[in-house]
Order: structure tokens, then sequence, then C-alpha cells
């Protein structure tokens, strides 16, 4: 059974929501992600997104696109994302990995042999944020293959593209909450309640909602409505504000715990 | 060869609609204006009469004797697109774009630029048309670019830095279609070249079509027959499909694109993504690309600001592999000394970015018997480009 399944079905029968943070793998370096990530689950992350940098990070705000751009000051490639799965595993690490990667760079690894190493490295899902469905057949038929689930994005500007997207999801559908890039708001669409109920009523599979979520309130917002919450740029931004920490090997322990907390914060 | 692109924008394998879910709704509900639109009588007399009367066309095909003779081989015209208003091709573009933006209801567009004149000529616009305009421009090439960035402020445009990654053209872009995504409802993205998401290739194809319309009927109204060679400068592609389109079909026109080499494609300061690059998708569409083995987008340089870019259009990369068109790299020197031959022997200081396509006629040319005739987009004039070739070449 893939680990995204199996999570989803334990927290349903606990009655709870999935908190899913999301972190850029490499900023500041691997074995710092990999710490990172054994901090997220403590705090409490049911699963976790492993962004892949990118050299033009089409849906994000600011944020990720400086962590994107640290990531790549030091060459990590989408190579190094993937074994970095493999890591984590090796330190413990029990919950289930999404690879967030834009198209390009598993294009350019092969498509075929980027599956395989996706599956040899323990990843159960895959996010690919400019892969809409009119394109992404290849790699859904691939992803089917393997047991990977690909998960879809869908937007309040979605309308009755809703059904013809969670029709073919797996493992859940991710509900962009609000128009624009991700990155840290105040303010959600208008019309998203209707929008996750639209969802809601066009899949069986859980839905998480995503973009612009940064705060506990925020978290408890949605856990009344969805079933697992996705915090991207809050995270990353606390990584950035911890990097002087992280960086200096004498209080390293110091700006984990600070990531710890705060992720602690938005589980509640 | 089959009409292209397919209905899921697709030029062979080229093209495509690679961007996030949020786009999609506004992408298909453009296309589906523009598929109503094209067909519409009194849109196209709109975009006519704007071409006619406020932009001047048509523009001349003039023989430049003095050029053919200097190089000693075939009959070389000019399509004198740096005669548009505002000094290039681009008008062509975001004239149809803007009224097809008003036609749709929005009352404000958005442009990226990277030298400024797609700024410049969707300001203009802008203006003409009572729409408020915004322009993405890297903080790199508005430092290079000042005088156009007054330009556009003159035309009531709004300029916005863009600080994110190399701070130059795909940058803007990037940050374009970003601001795009949260502001779909009242707002048109006028794309400035034949790249991005369908249906945007296509569109902006069709809208500079017009180059190759004329130029086809003006030679053959000259010489009474049509050109063996056609050639244009490419960086993201308008102003060579625009010119290469009503010629596909005429097997005996042989198409020539040239992208700019900077300082040679054995350096890593080139833009030449055909002879360099390699299939990838890049700002929304599946093309020929300049990247790392990881699939990172590696930055581009050119001497002309408008060839400095790592990606190309779509259908540019179909014709390079279907082999009806073919693509030369011109180094920032070679475009130099082409553009000072222009100036010398017809008087025409020509764009940096057009300068490449007469650097590779130079080479062209002489090859070619006398009764050989070959046509060169002359896409942009090269007023803009003064002070930069006065640095480069060490004052006058």
């Amino acid at each position: 059974m893939n680990l995204i399944d199996a999570a989803f079905a334990k927290l349903k029968q606990e009655g709870k929501t999935a908190l899913i943070p999301f972190l850029t793998i490499g900023d500041p370096d691997i074995p710092t992600s990999i710490a990172i990530i054994q901090e997220l689950e403590q705090a409490g992350a049911d699963m976790v997104e492993l962004g892949v940098p990118y050299s033009d990070p089409l849906a994000d705000g600011p944020v990720i696109q400086r962590a994107s751009e640290r990531a790549l000051q030091n060459r990590i490639s989408i190579l190094d994302c993937i074994e970095t799965a493999a890591q984590a595993r090796e330190a413990g690490v029990k919950m289930p990995f999404i690879l967030f990667t834009y198209f390009n760079p598993a294009l350019q690894f092969g498509l075929e042999a980027f599956m395989n190493l996706v599956v040899e490295k323990g990843i159960s899902g895959l996010i690919i944020p400019d892969l809409p469905i009119e394109e992404d057949e290849e790699v859904r038929q691939l992803a089917e293959a393997k047991g990977v689930h690909l998960i879809p994005l869908v937007a309040p500007t979605s309308k009755d593209r809703v059904v013809r997207i969670s029709r073919k999801a797996r493992g859940f559908v991710y509900c962009v909450s609000s128009l624009g890039v991700t990155g840290v708001r105040a303010e959600f669409h208008s019309g998203i309640d209707d929008f996750l109920a639209t969802v809601r009523e066009a899949t069986e599979l859980p839905i998480a909602v995503g973009f612009g979520i940064s705060s506990r309130e925020q978290v408890e917002r949605f856990e009344k409505t969805s079933d697992g919450v996705i915090v991207g740029s809050a995270i990353v931004r606390k990584i950035e504000e911890t990097l002087p920490l992280l960086n200096d090997a004498a209080q390293r322990e110091a700006g984990l715990a600070q990531i710890r907390s705060f992720v602690a914060g938005l589980k509640g | 060869m089959n009409q292209v692109p397919d209905e899921n924008g697709r030029f062979g394998k080229f093209g495509g609609r690679y961007v996030p879910e949020t786009l999609m709704n506004a992408l298909l509900e453009l296309e589906e204006a523009y598929k109503h639109y094209s067909q519409d009588e009194s849109f196209k007399q709109e975009v006519h009469d704007l071409l006619h009367k406020y932009s001047g066309r048509p523009t001349p095909l003039y023989y430049a004797e003095r050029l053919s003779q200097h190089l000693g081989g075939a009959k070389i015209y000019l399509k004198r697109e740096d005669l548009n208003h505002t000094g290039a091709h681009k008008i062509n573009n975001t004239i149809g774009q803007a009224v097809l933006a008003k036609r749709m209801g929005k009352t404000k567009v958005i442009a990226e630029t990277g030298a400024g004149q797609h700024g410049v000529a969707s300001a203009t616009v802008a203006a003409l048309l009572g729409l408020e305009c915004k322009v993405f421009m890297g903080e790199e090439d508005m430092k290079r670019q000042q005088l156009n960035v007054f330009r556009m402020q003159l035309l009531g445009a709004e300029v916005v830095p863009v600080l994110s990654g190399t701070r130059t053209l795909k940058d803007a872009c990037n940050e374009t279609l970003r601001y795009w995504v949260s502001h779909v409802d009242d707002t048109f993205y006028i794309l400035g070249s034949a790249t991005g998401p369908h249906p945007y290739p296509m569109m902006v194809r069709d809208f500079q079509r017009i180059i190759g319309d004329e130029s086809r009927k003006q030679i053959v109204e000259a010489e009474e027959r049509l050109p063996d060679y056609v050639v244009a400068a490419v960086g993201g592609g308008s102003n060579a499909i625009g010119i290469f389109y009503p010629f596909i079909g005429d097997e005996s026109v042989r198409l020539v694109g040239v992208e700019a080499a900077g300082r040679g494609i054995d350096t890593e300061e080139h833009a030449a993504t055909m002879t360099m690059g390699s299939h990838g998708v890049f700002q929304g569409s599946m093309s020929y690309l300049l990247q790392d083995k990881y699939g990172q987008v590696q930055p581009a340089h050119s001497i002309s600001a408008g060839l400095d870019y790592p990606g190309i259009g779509p259908e540019h990369a179909y014709l390079k592999d279907s082999g009806r068109a073919n693509y030369f790299p011109i180094t920032d020197a070679e475009a130099l000394d082409a553009l000072q031959l222009l100036s010398r022997t017809e008087g025409i200081i020509p764009a940096l970015e057009s300068a490449h396509a007469i650097a590779q006629t130079i080479k062209l040319a002489p090859t070619l018997d006398k009764d050989k005739i070959v046509v060169v987009n002359l896409s942009g004039r090269g007023d803009k480009d003064v002070e930069a070739i006065m640095g480069y070449l060490g004052g006058a």
C-alpha cells in the first residue's frame, strides 16, 4: 500500500487532519535538510514535500524563489533531492515523502529513469506544478505502473476542470487556496469554502489545502473542511530566518529547535 | 506540412501548455476569445486600420543595391520593419493583442520586456486604447536601458523592476506570468514573442505574419518571382516566424534563422539556443533550451538584448527538426561589423538584433549567383542601441 494512502487512512480513523510541510532541499545544505525533515516529523508532520530547487519556479513566490537560489548556488540537483529521501529514511524518518519538482528537471533526467529512482529511494508521491492534465499523460502512466501517486493541483479558477482533474488524481487532491503564487498571505480566495466543497463532491480521495497558509489560526480554519493542510513558504521563511544559527555548528541545535517549535505550533 | 499547432497547441512534439493549473483557465479563455475574434470581420478591420493608419504599414521592401554590389553576389532586399511606429516589428503584435484585450473587456494590460522594445510597443498601444499598463523589466535591464524606461513612463506605463533570478528578460517573463496568475480577472498579458504556453506562439505568429504576407506580395511585384532565401534574426523568434510563415509552403524558398552566438559558441557566453541547446520545457512550452544536464536553465548572453534569451519559440524548434528552416549563430563582433557596413553602404542603422540577420547575409550573399534573391527582415532600427554601440566601438 502506498504510504500516503496508509497515512490518510490512519488519520481518518483518528479524526485528524494531516499537516504537510514543504522544504526546499539543499537550503542551506543536504545534511541540514535531513535534520530539518527529522524535526518536522517530531513536530507532528504527517508527510513532507521535498522541494527540488529550480532556476525558473513559475508557481512560487519570493520566499521559495530565494530558497531555490540558495540551493542552486550549492549545485543541488534533482538527483540529490531524490537521494535525500533515502538518506532521511535511513536516519529514521517514517512519514511518506512527496517530491515537488518542476517538469524540466524530471524530463532531462529521463522520465522512466526518474520514476525508477523515485520508487527505489522510497518516494510515494509527486507534485509537478507546471504539468496540467493536458500534458501529464506519460508521467501519469509511468507513475501508475510503479504505484507512485501523481498528485494534481486544482484552483478556484479550475471550475469544470475540477471533476476531470480529480478523476485522474491519486493520493490526494491539492487545492490551491488562493490565486497567485506560493507565499504567506492574510486572506484567501473569497469562494474558498465553496471551492473546497466542489472538490469534495468530485472525489473520494482526501483533499488538502495549500498556498499561503502560515499560522495556527489558518491551519485550524482549514482543518474543518479538508483532510490535509500544506504549509510551504512559512516554513521556508522560518528556515531562512534561522540560517545564521543553522550555519554555525555551535548554534545548529538551537536553530533546529526553533524550526521544530514553529511547526509544532502550527499543529496545535 | 500539416496545419500547426494542433488543438493542444502542439507543433509536432513542441509547444503545449506547461503552466500551473492556476493559469489554465485564463489560457483557455484567451484561446477561446482569440478563435472567435480572429474570424470576426470588425476585429480584423480594427487591427488592419491601426496597422495602416497608426503604425504606417505596409512597410517597404527595399532593394539594397549598394550592399548587394558590395557583397558581389545575390540581390538583397530589406523588409523595412524598422520604419514601423516605435521602430520595430513589435507593434504588429501589441496592436493585435491590445485590441483583443479590449474586445475581451479587460481594462489592464501587462507585458514583459528585455531591452524595452516590447515594453515601449505595449505602453504605446495601451495609451492609444486607454488601457492601464504595467511593464515588468529586470533590474539589470532597467539600468542598461534607462532611456526606454523613461519612454514607457512618458507613455503612461508603470515599469515594475524585477529582482528575481538573473534580473533580465527571462525573469521578467516569469514575474509577468506570476502577476497574471493573481490578476486574471481584469488583466490581459501581452506576450512579446512567439514563445510561452499555447495560444501565444500561434497568436503572436498570426499577428506577425503580416511581415511575410507583405514581403511575398512585394517581391513578386518587384521580381515576378519568390525569393531564394528569407533571413531573420531569432531571439524568441517573433519577427522570424512572422516573415517565414507565409513562405513555409514554398519549398524553393530557404528559411534562415540567425541566433546570437555572443562571445562565441565555444564560450559559455552566448544565446545560441538552436546550435547549443537541447529539447526542454521552459516558460510554458516544449522547445529548444539552454540548460545544464539537470534541467536548470542557463543564463544567455548577447550584445543584443532582444536575442539575450535562453529559449526559443516552439514553432522554430519544429521548423528546425523538420529541416524546413536552418539556424546559424552570429557573434557579437560579427553583428557589430554588419551594423557598420549597412550604415555605411545604405544609410540604415539597424537594431543590434537585425544586425545579426545582416551578418548572416554578408556570409551568404557572396556565395550565391547574381540572379539569386535574398530577403532579409530588418526587424528594427538602431536608434535604441546607438549609445551602447558607441561604448563598444570606443566613440566616433
